[in-house]
């Protein structure tokens, strides 16, 4: 086996021939820092038994600018990312796959610190990385690193969550402050200057959905706000149940920093992106045992009820404004910001 | 937020509401024109609609620079970008944008083209100095808030020399435009909230000649919400005593004579243009700034010899009655139909905070409130 200087060396395209280079960085890179038993069998595929019931799987791109913001990095964010959308079904994730697409010229010593973190949040969650890959383009043909990561987990029985399953009446949970992700990678990013005590919210909801499934099985959907943030996935949950939405602006709970940034830039806190909070749709009689067991879990401090659905054939999504008007919360136009994910 | 809270505070604003229902003549309509988006993005973030009494109408005007940017200049700096292979720096708002023929920045870019989003004119004079074998071109929009630091960095690649750094120009003038609404005499509007971030530059007595000749009352108002309450309630005063004067209700920005140091630095580098094309409201004569000769080195349109795009009528478009409060909205044919606010035609489409997409939005949810 030959050497690998992840010191002071840098990606090259042998790093993704499939040759000695590739074995090598595989090796004394991947390898070593993932460590668990189905990837040390050393094949092309993780071979493991499956247990009776129903499986989800669900895969995610990341392609974020930059690689390393306040909070977290690319490595921790693909597994954060991958796991949240596995637990969103109210299932307990298993495993990861990890698929790097790598640019000539990366420096491993950078690449080091990502797969390190990856495998720091993947063994901090349980979910191990048990198969993978890694290709080599040109340098300008990528942007340093892409990762992709699948996951798959198991739903425990009698358990069914999903988006079109909101009905008028039900209670709408989130899970904590919004905003926070995108507000962070916004203040790391060249051309902007400005500075923020606020970090990321990167994180894997799988125990906080683990707790609030087993206290209350009847909760009818789950979602992550990522990209386009709160306002987007009330929409989305909204025209997939055919139901309207009425959220309290005073109930949204929303960090000063993130709400003066966002001032400053002419942002929206209902838009921007979030890696750790979840938003939760269950009967208005479960809600507050819901919420007290949300609160319990370090994830869920500041969990709050934000509003009710409702019928609406329009399937809008209304918030009365703490100015106590109503405002339309519409779909995101464009983007708002580019890359945050 | 300290500074911020102050002005969105839930009981003041009802406490000016009831003031403002106390004074309102119920026999009456007011029709309020906003002419900035800044005003009608309050008016809808913080449901301002919900605190007035059904007679006190907003217009939305057309104080939004990318809405009424016509698709012909988009058009133009599409070209250079893929004719001239110059680096071209636009603010983010103005990629999707409709250009004719279904094009947009956006699209643009997708094709190879060279376009970088920036925040501010001096990022584009950094990507000048830091490409020094490319032409970089600033795309410059705005109303004369975003004037100055165009000029600024004109200036700046003039004391460097910096001569691969040039600006298309596309700056326009807030009292004509609002002029031009006026003077079609089937405008019908009552009052108009003036421009907040403008009004620091050119100063309240701006507007005097627009209040004299028109017999409108005017109201400077800020931006935050009981900027804009207690502004309606002094232009329901103005009406109701059938004056019609210039009033400030931003005295804590906004002088007489504004930004001497911006507009002389202004006046400096740009001068009046001829005409200018707006969306929605068609050529408006003396609308506009274009850079003086003495800069001409920094002007693309000279540089470059672009030349004027016209832009196609669109069939249908009544964003001109709407600008000028004679049409709602839903009276275009295209409303909601072949003009959305993923596939906008008119002007008052384009942002979410034009007068078409602001109804669409809000439209949907009264109806919907209408049936539930």
């Amino acid at each position: 086996m030959s050497k690998l200087d992840i010191k002071s060396g840098l990606v090259e395209m042998g790093h993704g021939s499939g040759g000695r280079a590739s074995a090598t960085l595989i090796e004394k890179l991947f390898v070593r820092h993932f460590d668990n038993e189905l990837l040390d069998q050393g094949n092309d595929q993780a071979l493991f038994n499956v247990p009776a019931g129903r499986m989800v799987i669900s895969t995610d791109g990341h392609v974020i600018t930059p690689l390393f913001f306040p909070g977290g990095d690319i490595g921790s964010l693909s597994v954060h990312g991958t796991i949240n959308d596995v637990a969103m079904s109210g299932a307990t994730p298993l495993y990861l796959s990890a698929s790097f697409i790598l640019e000539e010229g990366f420096p491993l010593a950078e690449l080091d610190r990502i797969v390190i973190s990856m495998a720091k949040a993947s063994r901090d969650a349980g979910v191990p990385v048990v198969t993978g890959d890694t290709k080599v383009v040109e340098r300008g043909k990528g942007d340093g690193v892409f990762i992709t990561t699948t996951g798959i987990g198991i739903v425990p029985d009698g358990i069914n969550i999903s988006g079109d399953l909101a009905e008028p009446g039900d209670s709408i949970i989130v899970s904590g402050s919004i905003g926070d992700h995108g507000i962070a990678i916004l203040s790391s990013r060249e051309g902007l200057q400005f500075s923020t005590a606020i970090e990321s919210d990167s994180a894997a909801l799988h125990t906080l959905v683990a707790g609030m499934v087993a206290a209350v099985p009847a909760i009818h959907c789950l979602r992550d706000p990522t990209r386009g943030g709160l306002a987007t996935t009330l929409n989305e949950l909204a025209r997939q149940s055919n139901v309207g939405m009425r959220i309290q602006e005073t109930s949204i709970p929303v960090k000063a920093e993130v709400k003066g940034a966002c001032e400053l830039l002419g942002l929206d806190p209902l838009y921007i992106a979030n890696e750790g909070k979840l938003v939760c749709i269950v009967p208005s009689k479960d809600a507050d045992q819901l919420l007290a067991v949300m609160q319990k879990h370090p994830l869920g401090q500041n969990a709050a009820i934000i509003g009710n659905v409702c019928k609406d054939a329009h399937q809008m999504v209304v918030m009365e404004t703490a100015f106590g008007g109503n405002r339309v919360v519409d779909w995101l136009a464009g983007e708002q910001l580019p890359r945050i994910c | 937020m300290k500074y911020v809270d102050e002005f969105r505070d839930g009981d003041t604003a009802r406490a000016l509401a009831r003031v403002i229902r106390a004074e309102i003549n119920p026999e009456r309509n007011y029709r309020l024109m906003e002419f900035c988006g800044g005003h009608t993005h309050a008016i809808f973030r913080f449901g301002i609609v919900d605190l007035m009494p059904d007679n006190i109408r907003f217009i939305h005007g057309p104080g939004c620079p990318v809405c009424v940017l016509p698709a012909g200049r988009i058009e133009a700096a599409i070209r250079l970008v893929e004719e001239e292979d110059v680096i071209l720096c636009t603010y983010a708002d103005l990629m999707r944008v409709p250009a004719g023929k279904k094009d947009s920045l956006q699209k643009a870019k997708a094709r190879g083209g060279d376009i970088r989003m920036i925040y501010s004119p001096t990022d584009a004079l950094s990507l000048a100095r830091e490409n020094p074998q490319r032409e970089v071109v600033f795309f410059a929009i705005g109303f004369e808030t975003t004037t100055p630091p165009t000029a600024a960095a004109i200036k700046i690649a003039e004391a460097e020399e910096i001569s691969n750094f040039s600006v298309f120009c596309n700056h326009v003038e807030t009292p004509p435009a609002m002029m031009h609404i006026l003077t079609a005499g089937d405008a019908k509007i009552d009052g108009i909230l003036g421009p907040s971030h403008v009004s620091t530059i050119i100063g309240s007595n701006a507007y005097a000649d627009c209040c004299d000749k028109y017999r409108v009352p005017l109201v400077i108002a800020g931006f935050e919400p009981l900027d804009v309450i207690q502004s309606v309630l002094m232009l329901v005063r103005q009406i109701n005593a059938g004056v019609a004067r210039v009033e400030n209700q931003y005295t804590r920005a906004v002088s007489e004579t504004g930004n001497e140091k911006a507009k002389v630095l202004m006046h400096e580098v740009f001068e009046q243009r001829p005409q200018f094309e707006w969306r929605g409201l068609g050529v408006l004569p003396n609308s506009a700034v274009q850079i003086r000769s003495e800069f001409a080195d920094f002007d693309a349109e000279k540089r470059f010899g672009m030349k004027e795009i016209a832009t196609a009528d669109i069939k249908g478009c009544i964003c001109p009655a709407v600008l000028r409060g004679m049409n709602n909205p839903d009276e275009c044919k295209l409303f909601g139909t072949a003009c959305t606010p993923e596939d906008p035609k008119g002007a008052c489409m384009v942002s979410s905070e034009g007068a078409c997409a602001a109804y669409y939005s809000y439209g949907r949810y009264r109806s919907a409130e209408a049936t539930a």
